[in-house]
């Protein structure tokens, strides 16, 4: 039955033509599409010699971004008939069709002290138009790669039309020591692992972070006390409290409300293990599950009606669906293997999963119906999905076996292209994606 | 005054006790927590022949049970070991015992956190069922973050299945 499904959606989205061929430039992202959309961006004019490093690397993390789609595909600077010497002169549209790039970034980069300045311009090289109106970006030449972030983001957003998700971070578990004996401790980057910083120390293991949803603050369970409790720490001043949650003897697998007012998590007493809700500024406390069944791993639906979690009431770990103030949940997940640690996408339309099926798991995808469920990765240990800020990309650990095993930062569309290691110095499990920042 | 000496103890052993040691998740299956000096019922005189002694309690008795895959039912093995910790535990009143549950690599984190819960609180169970007082036992659960074998096969996931009784020196006042 699931085969038949596949294939019928197989062909589906081989039927959606991936881009158009008449109209303005335009990528529309579906599982189909499989040639990337060619683009030059000469290095970004320097207006002062200050400028010079920062507007060739900011170029560099454009073209950067953008390649690591895998929708975008760089026309190399040796292939250029025209050079690009000043943001304001005119295009010359025929060189750029020439060496078949079909869109044109400009920029300019200008550095005052330590003021800097981009400004960009995006062409659609085949129809000679300028594809948005030109952006300048304000910032501090410390930030320039956020600048350089948001450019990418503006490029993509306006040939996808959708958000972008460069000019964001990622909060983490970052992994040192052996397997017997691992810290861990809580760390923060930007989505593409520059800027580390260390949230936590490691002298108590902490588990699984959560951004809020504008980022200000992050929902980790620590083993500080020997029970694991969950905290809340202020990504500003690092400062942090434990949350009150409802009376337990363990709480751990928080999650914000879309409105950050209030946190979803798992109790446990007398060995069961129940979702409860907490309102944040009035403290009160509400029992969304009453089974003796473990019901953990609860997540937002983004319009904040409906709470997506698993539970093993039927035998083995499978997802369901409730409301958001509890009730009888619906199951979702109907497949072989068990299901975990769903992440309502930020869209609305998926659900995405770790599965466990004959010895190896997976990240997935599935609708919140629990049709078209598509599995994106296999390993011998994936887990934890967190969604990019725009639903295109999601992030997850990869636990290697043996001894030795170690575990790395994997990011992956999904459509299941484009599987790469997040770059991050040593060990790494449990990303959460944060938004796109102001 | 009894009470006093008790409650000077109790202190004595929270500022030194491995108790709220993070590292303390127990040596080898064979039971060395008290070998390495560290270890979790360090602090309190009395060899392992000792029957007394929490060195004793470790290695004598057991200080853990073991799990089947995705269970949390005490196995007929398990039962003997707790039946001779309660007996201990009846024994030897000044001590009380926190009761970790862990699991095995293969599953997400956060329901192993959950299946750790289970499996000690069934020991918690059993051992309330056989006389111990529930004052005396807190449970809590480590999921699959602290193995004691690191390999990937069932051989090492047999030993990382377990329920562990880690005793501390305490008098119980109430």
């Amino acid at each position: 039955m699931m085969k038949h499904i596949l294939a019928v959606l197989l062909v589906l989205v081989l039927a959606v033509p991936a881009m158009a061929q008449n109209g303005p430039l335009r990528l529309t992202i579906t599982d189909g599409v499989i040639e990337p959309i060619t683009f030059a961006a000469p290095n970004f004019e320097a207006e002062n010699a200050q400028a010079q490093q920062v507007a060739s690397d900011l170029s560099r993390l454009v073209v950067q971004d953008l390649a690591g789609t895998g929708l975008f595909r760089e026309v190399p600077a040796t292939a250029f008939i025209s050079q690009v010497s000043s943001f304001a002169q005119p295009v010359a549209f025929a060189d750029w069709r020439a060496i078949n790039a079909q869109a044109l970034i400009v920029g300019a980069v200008a550095v005052n002290g330590q003021q800097l300045t981009v400004k960009f311009r995006l062409y659609d090289v085949f129809s000679g138009q300028e594809l948005g109106d030109g952006l300048q970006f304000a910032g501090t030449v410390a930030g320039w790669r956020r600048m350089g972030h948001k450019v990418a983001d503006a490029v993509y957003s306006r040939i996808t039309g959708e958000g972008g998700y460069f000019d964001s971070r990622v909060v983490f578990v970052s992994e040192s020591g052996p397997k017997d004996n691992r810290l861990k401790r809580l760390a923060i980057m930007d989505f593409d692992g520059a800027n580390l910083q260390f949230l936590t120390d490691s002298s108590a293991i902490v588990l699984a972070p959560r951004f809020s949803p504008n980022g200000d603050r992050v929902l980790y369970t620590s083993f500080e006390s020997g029970f694991p409790r969950i905290n809340v720490l202020n990504v500003a001043n690092v400062g942090r409290q434990q949350l009150q949650t409802a009376p337990g003897e363990m709480a751990f697998s928080p999650r914000f409300s879309r409105d950050g007012r209030q946190v979803i998590y798992s109790l446990s007493n007398g060995g069961n293990t129940d979702i409860y809700r907490t309102d944040l500024s009035s403290g009160q406390n509400v029992r969304l599950t009453s089974a003796p069944s473990i019901e953990t791993a609860p997540s937002f639906s983004p319009d904040g009606s409906q709470i997506v979690f698993e539970s093993d009431r039927s035998g083995t770990q499978q997802l369901y669906i409730m409301g958001a103030n509890g009730g009888e949940p619906r199951r979702i997940s109907f497949g072989d293997g068990r299901y975990g640690t769903p992440v309502w996408s930020p869209r609305g339309d998926l659900v995405a999963f770790t599965k466990q099926n004959a010895g190896r798991f997976h990240i997935g995808v599935m609708r919140t119906d629990g049709s078209e469920e598509r599995l994106l990765t296999s390993s011998f240990l994936d887990e934890g999905p967190s969604w990019s800020p725009n639903g295109r990309v999601i992030m997850f650990s990869r636990e290697t076996q043996g001894v030795a095993g170690s575990s790395t930062m994997y990011s992956v569309d999904i459509s299941g292209r484009n599987l790469k290691a997040v770059p991050v110095q040593g060990g790494a499990s449990d990303p959460s994606w944060g938004p796109l920042q102001p | 005054m009894n009470m006093l000496k008790k409650a000077a103890a109790v202190l004595l052993i929270l500022a030194t006790a491995a108790c709220t040691d993070p590292d303390r998740f127990g040596g080898g299956a064979g039971g060395a927590d008290g070998a390495g000096g560290a270890g979790a019922n360090g602090g309190v005189a009395g060899s392992a022949s000792d029957p007394a002694s929490p060195l004793y309690f470790n290695q004598a008795i057991g200080d853990r049970v073991l799990f089947v895959v995705d269970s949390s039912t005490i196995t007929d093995q398990g039962k003997t070991i707790l039946d001779g910790q309660a007996q201990w535990l009846l024994t030897n009143t000044d001590y009380r015992a926190v009761i970790e549950g862990h699991a095995d690599e293969q599953g997400t984190r956060e329901y192993n956190l959950a299946l750790g819960f289970r499996r000690a609180n069934a020991v918690r169970e059993y051992l309330v069922s056989r006389g111990v007082p529930a004052a005396r036992l807190e449970v809590t659960s480590f999921g699959k973050e602290r193995p004691i074998e690191v390999c990937s096969n069932e051989t090492c996931y047999a030993q990382n299945r377990r329920a562990v009784t880690v005793l501390s020196f305490s008098a119980i006042t109430s």
